[in-house]
């Protein structure tokens, strides 16, 4: 199972590299986006994955999954969605001012 | 257990929240943030005097026990940073009040302001790691809407940098905490430090690696060389009281986590990571001036001059003797508090000039003499020339430095000290020297207002020279306090 996820993290964090270094607006957004699926996955599989081990139910139980890593993933995605939804709008709005999503065209520090 | 430390983080929050429901409403927002920003830094040099008097105040939210709950920490070092914060937060509040557009204010400037401060403050008191990710976040929130306000072209665009390289290093963040937990099994401070100092030395190379990690990770943050890319163009953007808010406070925040982590949590390979700090120092202050030394723009000039002196707060670090550090937390002190009072000179020479391109701009000074030795006063103090604050911080971190036998980074250090003091010459001169060339209309635009917040934080500076003595005193007693880390576990873990 762990290999498995990892491969999986794997390819989510190269493709979100190959899209970070794209020259299109929304392509980075996608990247950030698919960076953050990959920190979440990686943080929940170093955190320790469990077969046949329930939530943490009452004090008697036998075995359960660690709950921390959960609740802080939890965290992560409603702040990583609160940025992505920010992130969005920002990419939209540079897009209309300036008429072009290309990030070439958007460099230099001349104003205006 | 005392509530004491909660209150730098709830009010602020509490407040931009009541602030949305007056969006309209321009007066009631600004007495409602003026008198709020006000009782904040009486507050915070309220809890510096407790704290001092009683050592480290702890208090566990909800009751929960420390290893598992989340605590709230306040040690002499983190509520000097707060009492700094809100010096700077209010300096800066009261410029906007004269300079920022009725736009900006109806478009929730002030829930923002505070919202940032909620986050600022919270960085500096938390006591967990994935609590200091969370308030991190909140401050990068706001700041993201602070830079991108306006919605000018130039201004989208560099948000838009900004905001993608904030959140990639956020992302390493978890990655960073992620690894940690594996490892040690928990995420807070002290419960960290107790656990780290327990593993056996000749097989910790993997905490290494998560501690250069988080000091990327902060060092992002703090805008590092060779990880300062993002700042000169972001800060900019926007106009001079936003930019004096984030130059003031942000980057400040990221020195103090490095800090803290290496004092505190990875005290393990010290060898090692403070080497690696300190040759980051050497760097980023010898490339951040002379990026400052370039460069042609009054404001641009001021935010890359915040890269270089950078270089100085984490060379302390670096150095590791309780002087050092204590001259590490002089100069984040005298330079939060001359950065933002400079930007603000920035600002006020905009509103007269109407350009921050210095080869436009000539002979202010016989036209607004008191703007113009303010602000020679204040560049003299940052390039370090005593009796003003810069020399006694410099002072401390040269001789420990000396006496660690550090001589190629104390070279640097003066080097570069050399090279700011230029560098702000460039500015008084171009500026302020020569024969006028302003229009009969823009001679006449009265300053006084604009003057009158940063002129208290040129006479702290000031004082902060003249009474070097007892200044420097609290912060070697900040500094002792963090070099034994036994005595914020004790106070966390309660044992």
């Amino acid at each position: 199972m762990e290999i498995l996820m990892i491969l999986t993290v794997g390819v989510l964090v190269s493709v979100s590299t190959y899209l970070l270094l794209t020259k299109s607006l929304l392509r980075v957004v996608l990247g950030l986006l698919l960076l953050s699926h990959a920190a979440h996955l990686l943080f929940l599989t170093l955190a320790g994955l469990k077969e046949g081990a329930p939530p943490l139910l009452g004090e008697e139980a036998a075995s359960y999954a660690d709950p921390l890593p959960q609740a802080l993933i939890l965290t992560a995605i409603v702040i990583g969605f609160g940025v992505t939804a920010f992130l969005l709008v920002l990419s939209y709005r540079t897009y209309k001012e300036h008429k072009t999503d290309d990030l070439d065209q958007l460099r230099g520090s001349a104003d205006e | 257990m005392n509530n004491l430390v909660l209150l730098p983080v709830l009010i602020p929050f509490l407040m931009g929240v009541i602030l949305i429901f007056f969006k309209k409403n321009i007066p009631v927002q600004r007495y409602i943030s003026g008198i709020t920003s006000s009782a904040l830094l009486l507050l915070a040099a309220y809890i510096l005097y407790v704290i001092y008097q009683d050592g480290i105040i702890t208090l566990e939210l909800g009751n929960w026990p420390a290893p598992f709950g989340i605590v709230l920490v306040g040690d002499l070092f983190s509520s000097i940073m707060v009492l700094l914060a809100s010096i700077v937060a209010m300096a800066c509040l009261f410029f906007a009040f004269q300079t920022l557009h009725h736009d900006r204010e109806k478009f929730y400037f002030y829930p923002f302001y505070f919202f940032l401060l909620t986050g600022v403050n919270g960085s500096f008191l938390t006591g967990d790691i994935f609590n200091l990710f969370v308030f991190f976040e909140v401050m990068l929130l706001s700041s993201f809407v602070l830079l991108a306000m306006g919605g000018k072209k130039y201004q989208l665009r560099e948000s838009f940098k900004y905001v993608v390289i904030s959140t990639f290093g956020s992302m390493f963040f978890i990655i960073a905490v992620a690894l940690l937990y594996s490892v040690t099994g928990t995420l807070n401070f002290a419960h960290l430090a107790q656990r780290i100092s327990e593993v056996d030395p000749a097989n910790n190379g993997i905490l290494t690696v998560i501690a250069i990690l988080f000091f990327l990770v902060f060092g992002l943050k703090g805008a590092l060389v060779p990880l300062h890319f993002w700042l000169p163009n972001s800060y900019f953007a926007p106009p001079t009281a936003v930019a004096a808010l984030l130059g003031g406070l942000l980057t400040k925040v990221g020195v103090y986590s490095i800090i803290r982590t290496n004092t505190l949590i990875f005290t393990h390979n010290q060898d090692f990571t403070l080497n690696i700090i300190l040759i980051l120092a050497g760097l980023t202050m010898f490339f951040g001036v002379v990026g400052a030394v370039s460069k042609f723009d009054f404001k641009r000039i001021l935010a890359i001059h915040i890269v270089s002196q950078v270089g100085y707060m984490i060379m302390g670090l670096g150095i590791g003797t309780a002087m050092a550090i204590a001259g590490s937390i002089y100069i984040i002190a005298h330079n939060m508090i001359i950065k933002t009072a400079l930007f603000l000179f920035s600002g006020a020479t905009e509103t007269v000039t109407g350009t921050t391109n210095l080869k436009k701009m000539s002979g202010i000074l016989k036209t607004h003499p008191y703007l113009g030795w303010l602000f020679f006063i204040a560049a003299i103090s940052l390039a370090g020339i005593p009796p003003l604050s810069g020399f006694f911080s410099k002072f401390a971190l040269v001789l420990g430095g000396l006496e660690e036998q550090r001589y190629f980074i104390v070279f640097v250090s003066l080097v570069v000290g050399l090279l700011t003091l230029f560098s702000m010459v460039k500015i008084f001169m171009y500026v302020f020297w020569g024969s006028p060339t302003i229009t009969e209309e823009q001679k006449k635009t009265k300053v006084g207002k604009l003057l009158l917040p940063a002129i208290p934080l040129v006479i702290i500076s000031f004082l902060m020279g003249v009474m070097a003595e007892p200044v420097y005193l609290l912060f070697e007693a900040a500094a002792n306090q963090m070099l034994d880390p036994s005595i914020y576990i004790n106070s966390v873990l309660k044992e």
